[in-house]
This record gives structure tokens, C-alpha cells and sequence, in this order.
């Protein structure tokens, strides 16, 4: 057995040792090319998810819109970065008395990325595409009241209306009310066509998207010369990637605990800003014994926003009392509504006739915010006496037993499309709340457009749901993004999910 | 030698067809819609319908299997839901990352894992020996993606030698591919070469304490023609058995390494068309994938006829 032993080997190891140190000194010398710098024109922006197509009238995905809202495509109106909404590809409108007609004065001189000129066809195009009967718009409710699109010349659009809606140059403004020619609407899925200053370069799949400047755009030109957005799916790559300067900025980083560590970075600035994301606790209005009010207000006073906020999202995101933005003008603070008071939730559970307790089901979708929540929602129900099962599921599954089969007690869900109180007027709609005042106050709405009689009618919804203890109302998820220090520009808060890169640049 | 081939040949094709009904009925019951993924919370009932009708949703079961097998006989895997593309280029684009990144890894786990299983071997009990098992014992225990995670803070943060991860596409040059591979590949080898390296040694071990060797020593060969004629051939099985699987594993298992380095191979491909409910594009990749493991098993196969003749008959 010990034949082994003597067998000499310093051949084959000094070979290998001259072998190795060959390749070192190789790896080395290339290594050292290609680190130098010249002046930055363009910018890498990391994502979390990859879009899976690049057409915002066909999917529901934020990523679509976070690579080609504004940047790529346009549409008669858009988001400013405070939310307001202005002028796009309509220069200017006029709304008859009755608010059922909108007549678009259209920009001149634009052009599609494929030199095709842009005219009110296109326009009516892209309009009766996205409401058509066999529409695959994601946001097909955005175009619901629209009656008749017509072009009146190449520069004006006419819109009719059945009845008023007075959110309807909002609804325009978002990613799925987009213009696209049709010459190229069907490439829009993998090569996008737009009028917007930045067009559509490469897409090397599961790995990056580059855009370059469009010289022919309309407007201000855009200061980059070329953005590519990277796809990063893993926190702790996220992390690496800004940390070795692969990527320029993360608008969303997935990884709130490492925020401070990027705080006391000089290299980099933390842009902290507010999302259209209401986060709740989504309960099922329809059974028991959520269907007792008694129940659902217990709930709510069982809940701490702050260890919630503090514990899942390390501090950002600012605790709601409803269902509604709290940078909006027209908010109502309803926080008293649910004050934490586990006593209180206990006596609301006697009232009910439920003082042993009860127990439930808690599904939680796959993000952070509520696979972390749900944990610390279970302690503190547990507290009042309230059991939960908790479930961890996919997107696919929840979309399939939560949302359409309505399968569930309570989940923890982000609601991140703007102005979306109108989802409590849809007796169907998964947590299933059927008020007819409430429904009947929304339909006014709709077709309300004074912002006086607006802001009214929407401080009363807030308050409605607020009282009827609907769904427990967390936080405001927060957007929190990591950037290089000198970026400018960028999007700080999150009034659609974009990142309009047209104002972005480098300061020296 | 060709009626063994063709044996095993059958015996690849029946596995294929298995494996191929097992995935499709696996995958489909899996719960979850692809259009009402891709629509999200605020579609409407009609939408959904209209979209699941343009994607051929609503295609019988059996019907799909059959479209979907049939297609791949014709190198043809379908449309993908979600990215609205062919599968094929699609795969095929993966592919450029995922297997040269498999060869790599083990290109470099068999250049550290031979010379140390060797030296290990051949000088039993030597500090060399106790150095060899003592590292592979913490290149085993050690967690791949840890190493990987190590690995990028040393060159990428500290040193920044290398980028954090992505892949500039081979497009820009065959060294930019394989630098951005290089860190993944070493973090994937380390494990693999451990375990191969200790495959080596006792396989080596066996072989040297075997009656020929001792006949070839007696013949008149030294220690090292003994073992370079004699010895290494026969301790080869072992190790190719275990290269086979590795590959098998590099080229399928590299997920979370893919993530890390954020790679668009086929592991994240696979993760992200299982989340989307692209099950057409999850049914491909693994199918394909099922190939590959059964076409390395058969060349194995093949490699241990072509080293060991005895093995031909069986």
C-alpha cells in the first residue's frame, strides 16, 4: 500500500507552479487595461426586475415603464416629478362647458424614432387600440367614458365623452395611454418605437437595455448621450455593483438595511422620496369574520405601523389612516381612526363575541414589505388573540388564490397604481367591500372635473373607508434609491413608476 | 463498441420522451396564469380573457404537448409568453453564457483538482497530502455563493480588477466574455474541485495498491512509469463519472452564482420564467436541459467503453 509514497512528483508540480505563475502575470497585464475615464455622457441604471417587454399598453409590469415612460414614448399628456400633469405631445387643450368634449391642439414638427411623421392619426390610433373590445391594456379603465376619438386635422384631436370624467387628461398622462404610429406599434414589444428623446439601441436580454439620445427630438434635448439599464435581481449584487461603480444609480435598491451604510458614503447620495404605493392589509370583506366591522376595527387597533415600518422597511415608509397618498393635496390625516390599542382591540373582539379569539389565514405575496410585515402583523394580532396562518406565495399563486380566487383572511399587498381609491367602489375586486354609498360617491366623481368638488368628494371617500375599517392601512412605501453624488436630476419621488432620465446629468 | 453506442442511444431516446411528458405535467399544474401575471392588479376580466386568447391559452392540453413536442423535433420551441420572442434564439442566447461558463468552471476545477489529487496521492500522509485534504475539507464545506460574494468584494470593490458582474456579450471579444466569466467560474470550481480533487486521491490510492502495479514496478518501471502508464489510467473512472455529473450540475445549477453575478444564463432564466408563469420557456429550458444531462451520461458512458474495454460487453 505504501508503493505511493515514493512516487516523485516534483515534475509535475514544478511544471504546474511555472504554469501558474504564467497565467498570473498574463491576467495581471490585462487586467490594467481599460480603467481610464473621459467625461460622463452616460449612465447605468440598475433595476431590480427586467421588464418582459418593452410595450406599455400590453402589460401591467412597472419595469416597462421604468425603461421607456419619457424616455422612449410619449404620450398627449405626462407626470411631472411632483405628480402634476402637464403637456406631452398635446401643446394645449380646451374642455367644452360641459366637460364632455377635449379638443388636443398637438405639437408640430414631431417625429417618430423611425422617421415617421407624428400626426392626429396617430393619436386616434393608439386611443381606440388601447380601448378596443379585444384591448390587452392592462389600465383598459383609464379609457372607459371615452365615446368617439376624432381627428379633426393633422394637429387636432377631439375627444367625446358619454359622461364627464374629470380625471381623464390624468388618466392620459400614464404609461399605458402612450402614443404609438401605426407603422410600428407591433415592434413595440422588443424594439420600441417613440417620439420621445431617447430611442431604443439594444436589448441583450436578461442583461441590459441601452438607449441613445434622439437628436431629432422635439423638445429639449436630453443631456445624456446614452443610458443602459442593467438588471440586478439580487440585493447583495445590487450592493456590489454601485459599490465597484458598475452601476451609476439604483432608483429603487432592493435593500433598505444597507441604505446607511451608503449614507455615510461620500461617493454616493440616498434620494429618499414617496411612491403612489399604499401598503395594506388586505382583508376579506366577505368572510367571517372579517365581515363584522367590530372585527376589522379590532384588527386595526391591534396593528403598530411604527414597528412595522421600523421592523420590514428599517424606517422608511410613512404610516396611513385610508387608502390615499399622504403627499396629495387633498389627504386626510386618519391615523386617530386606528391608533395602536391592544385593549381596545381586545374589547372590540369581546364585542363581537369573539373573546377567545379567532384564527385565520395570512398570505404574503414574494416582496419584502410583506413577507417581513406579515411576520411582525402575526406577533401582533397573536397579542389580541388573533391566529394566523401564514403562507409565503409566489406572485403567480397569489394572483390565482388571492386576488381572483379570493382565497384568503388577510395579505399584505403594495397598491402602487396612482389614485386608485376607485378599486374600493368594485364590489368584485378581491377584498370585496360593497358599500352603494360609497360606489355612488365615486360615480359623482368620475364625473366631477372642479378640483374644489373634487378634493371634496375625495377627502369623503378617504374617510369612508377609513371608518369602515376596510382594510388595515399600514405605510406609504417609500422610494428608496442610491446614487452616484454626481448624478443630477433624477426622479425623487415616484408619481408613476419611471425614471425619466430627460433632465439627468453630470456635474463635474 | 457500436452496438453498445446504439444501445445506449435507445435507452437516451425513451429517457427523453419520459422526461419529457413528466415536465410537461409537472409544470402545467403548477397554479398560476401567465396573462394575469403580466396584467396585474387593475385588469379587467375581458383583458385577461383577450390576452390568454392571443397567447393560445386556451389550446386543450394534450394539444399544447403535442404542438410544444413537436416543434422541438423540428428545433422549434415555441413563442414565449412574457417576452412575446422565439424560445429557440432566446435558449440559444442563454446558452453562449451558460456553457462556456460550464467549461470554464470545470476546465478549472480539473486543472486544480488532477495535480492535487496526484500529489495527495502519491505522497499519502505528507504535509502535502494533510494540505490537500485540509483545503478541499473547507472548499467542500464552504458555500459557493459566499465564496462568490467574497470574491467580488476583494476584486470588484477593493481591487476592482474585475466588474461586480454582468456580461458585456461576446460581441465586445473573446476576453471581455471571459473576463466577466472569470469570477463566476472560479467561485463555481472551488467546491468541485475539492470533491474531484478527493476523488482523485482515493481512486489513485485504490489503483496504486492494486497486484499490477506492484507487477509493473516488479517489470522493472519506476514509481513514476508506473504510475503515468499504469496507475492514473485505472483510477480514471471514478473521476470521469464524477466530471460528468459536475457538468451536468455547472451548466444546470449555476442559479444562484448566475444571480450573484447577475449572469443572464439559463439558471436565471428558468427563475425568472417560473415567477412570470412563461411556462412554455420553463418547459423548454428544462427539457433541454434533461438533454444535456443524458447526452453527458451517455458520453461517459462512451469515454468509460473507450478507457475500459471490459466495460464494452456488459
Amino acid at each position: 500500500m505504501s508503493t505511493g509514497k515514493k512516487l516523485p512528483t516534483s515534475a509535475v508540480s514544478g511544471s504546474w507552479r511555472r504554469g501558474l505563475a504564467a497565467v498570473a502575470v498574463t491576467v495581471a497585464a490585462v487586467l490594467s487595461v481599460g480603467t481610464a475615464f473621459a467625461a460622463k455622457t452616460d449612465i447605468t441604471i440598475g433595476m431590480q426586475l427586467e421588464p418582459p417587454n418593452l410595450d406599455p399598453t400590453g402589460g401591467a409590469a412597472a419595469a416597462i415603464d421604468e425603461v421607456v415612460y419619457a424616455n422612449i414614448f410619449e404620450g398627449l399628456t405626462r407626470f411631472g416629478s411632483d405628480g402634476s400633469v402637464k403637456p406631452a405631445l398635446a401643446s394645449s387643450w380646451e374642455i367644452s362647458e360641459d366637460g364632455l368634449t377635449y379638443t388636443f391642439k398637438l405639437r408640430t414638427g414631431v417625429s417618430f424614432h423611425d422617421g415617421s411623421r407624428f400626426d392626429a392619426n396617430d393619436v386616434k390610433f393608439s386611443l381606440d387600440r388601447a380601448r378596443a373590445d379585444d384591448s390587452t391594456n392592462a389600465q383598459k379603465q383609464l379609457f372607459t367614458g371615452i365615446d368617439t376619438v376624432e381627428v379633426i386635422d393633422p394637429e387636432t384631436v377631439k375627444i367625446t365623452l358619454a359622461q364627464p370624467n374629470g380625471a381623464l387628461l390624468f388618466n392620459l398622462a400614464w404609461g399605458d395611454a402612450i402614443v404609438l404610429s401605426p407603422d410600428s406599434f407591433d415592434r413595440a414589444r422588443t424594439e420600441p418605437v417613440g417620439t420621445g428623446p431617447f430611442r431604443f439601441s439594444k436589448w441583450a436580454q436578461g442583461d441590459r437595455i441601452e438607449i441613445v439620445r434622439n437628436d431629432e427630438y422635439w423638445g429639449e434635448p436630453a443631456k445624456l448621450e446614452k443610458a443602459t439599464f442593467k438588471f440586478i435581481s439580487e440585493p447583495t449584487a445590487a450592493f456590489a455593483s454601485l459599490m465597484a461603480g458598475d452601476v451609476d444609480a439604483f432608483p429603487v435598491f432592493p435593500a433598505p438595511e444597507n441604505l446607511p451604510q451608503f449614507e455615510a458614503d461620500p461617493r454616493f447620495t440616498v434620494v429618499v422620496g414617496s411612491t403612489e404605493g399604499e401598503t395594506i392589509l388586505s382583508t376579506n370583506n366577505q368572510q367571517a369574520p372579517f365581515d363584522n366591522v367590530l372585527v376589522r376595527q379590532a384588527v386595526a387597533h391591534a396593528i403598530d405601523r411604527k414597528a412595522i415600518i421600523d421592523g420590514a422597511m428599517f424606517g422608511y415608509g410613512t404610516p396611513i389612516g385610508t387608502h390615499f397618498a399622504p403627499h396629495h393635496p387633498s389627504y386626510v390625516d386618519l391615523l386617530g381612526n386606528s391608533t395602536y390599542d391592544p385593549e381596545k382591540a381586545k374589547a372590540l373582539l369581546k364585542e363581537a363575541g369573539l373573546e377567545n379569539g379567532f384564527s385565520t389565514t395570512l398570505k404574503l405575496p414574494p416582496p419584502s414589505y410583506a413577507r417581513r410585515g406579515g411576520e411582525i402583523i402575526a406577533a401582533q394580532l397573536r397579542a389580541v388573540g388573533i391566529e394566523t396562518e401564514i403562507s409565503n406565495l409566489e406572485w403567480a399563486q397569489w394572483l390565482e388564490q388571492v386576488f381572483r380566487g379570493k382565497d384568503f383572511g388577510l395579505t399584505i399587498v403594495s397598491h402602487t397604481e396612482p389614485m386608485d381609491i376607485g378599486i374600493y367602489a368594485k364590489p368584485d375586486y378581491y377584498f370585496q367591500y360593497d358599500n352603494a354609498d360609497f360606489q355612488k360617491l365615486i360615480t359623482d366623481l368620475e364625473s366631477i372635473s372642479d378640483p374644489d368638488q373634487r378634493s371634496e368628494l375625495l377627502k369623503q371617500a378617504q374617510t369612508i373607508i377609513s371608518e369602515d375599517y376596510v382594510n388595515g392601512y399600514l405605510f406609504q412605501l417609500a422610494k428608496t434609491g442610491v446614487a452616484s453624488a454626481n448624478i443630477v436630476g433624477l426622479w425623487e419621488n415616484a408619481p408613476t413608476q419611471a425614471n425619466d432620465l430627460t433632465a439627468v446629468y453630470w456635474k463635474d | 463498441m457500436l452496438r453498445f453506442a446504439l444501445r445506449r442511444l435507445l435507452s437516451l431516446a425513451l429517457t427523453l420522451v419520459a422526461a419529457s411528458l413528466i415536465i410537461f405535467v409537472a409544470i402545467e399544474i403548477v397554479p398560476g396564469d401567465p396573462a394575469s401575471y403580466m396584467l396585474g392588479l387593475n385588469a379587467q376580466p375581458e383583458t385577461v380573457a383577450a390576452l390568454r386568447e392571443e397567447l393560445g391559452l386556451n389550446v386543450s392540453k394534450p394539444q399544447r404537448y403535442f404542438n410544444w413536442v413537436g416543434g422541438m423535433l423540428r428545433g422549434d420551441f415555441g413563442t414565449s409568453y412574457t417576452y412575446r420572442t422565439e424560445v429557440t434564439p432566446m435558449i440559444a442566447d442563454r446558452l453562449l453564457i451558460s456553457l462556456p461558463l460550464a467549461l470554464y468552471a470545470l476546465l478549472l476545477s480539473t486543472l486544480i483538482a488532477f495535480p492535487a489529487g496526484v500529489i495527495a496521492a502519491t505522497r499519502r500522509g505528507s504535509g502535502a497530502d494533510l494540505a490537500v485534504m485540509g483545503s478541499t475539507q473547507i472548499g467542500i464545506a464552504l458555500p459557493n455563493f459566499w465564496f462568490a460574494m467574497l470574491l467580488v468584494s476583494l476584486f470588484a470593490i477593493k481591487l476592482r480588477w474585475f466588474a461586480s458582474g454582468g456580461f458585456p456579450g461576446w460581441d465586445t471579444g473573446l476576453f471581455a466574455g471571459l473576463k466577466a466569466l472569470t469570477l463566476p467560474a472560479i467561485a463555481l470550481a472551488l467546491p468541485q474541485a475539492s470533491i474531484l480533487a478527493r476523488v482523485m486521491r482515493s481512486s489513485l490510492l485504490d489503483t496504486l495498491g492494486e497486484d499490477f502495479i506492484r507487477t509493473a514496478r516488479a517489470k522493472g518501471l519506476t514509481a513514476r512509469q508506473a504510475l503515468w502508464r499504469h496507475a492514473l489510467r485505472n483510477a480514471l473512472i471514478p473521476v470521469l463519472t464524477i466530471i460528468g455529473l459536475q457538468f451536468s450540475f455547472l451548466l444546470a445549477g449555476a442559479v444562484i452564482i448566475e444571480n450573484i453575478f447577475y449572469l443572464p444564463g439559463l439558471g436565471r432564466l428558468i427563475f425568472q420564467s417560473l415567477t412570470q408563469r412563461d411556462l412554455i420557456v420553463v418547459e423548454s429550458v428544462v427539457m433541454l436541459l434533461v438533454f444535456a444531462v443524458v447526452l453527458v451520461t451517455f458520453l461517459v458512458d462512451v469515454a468509460y467503453a473507450i478507457v475500459d474495454p471490459r466495460l464494452r460487453r456488459k
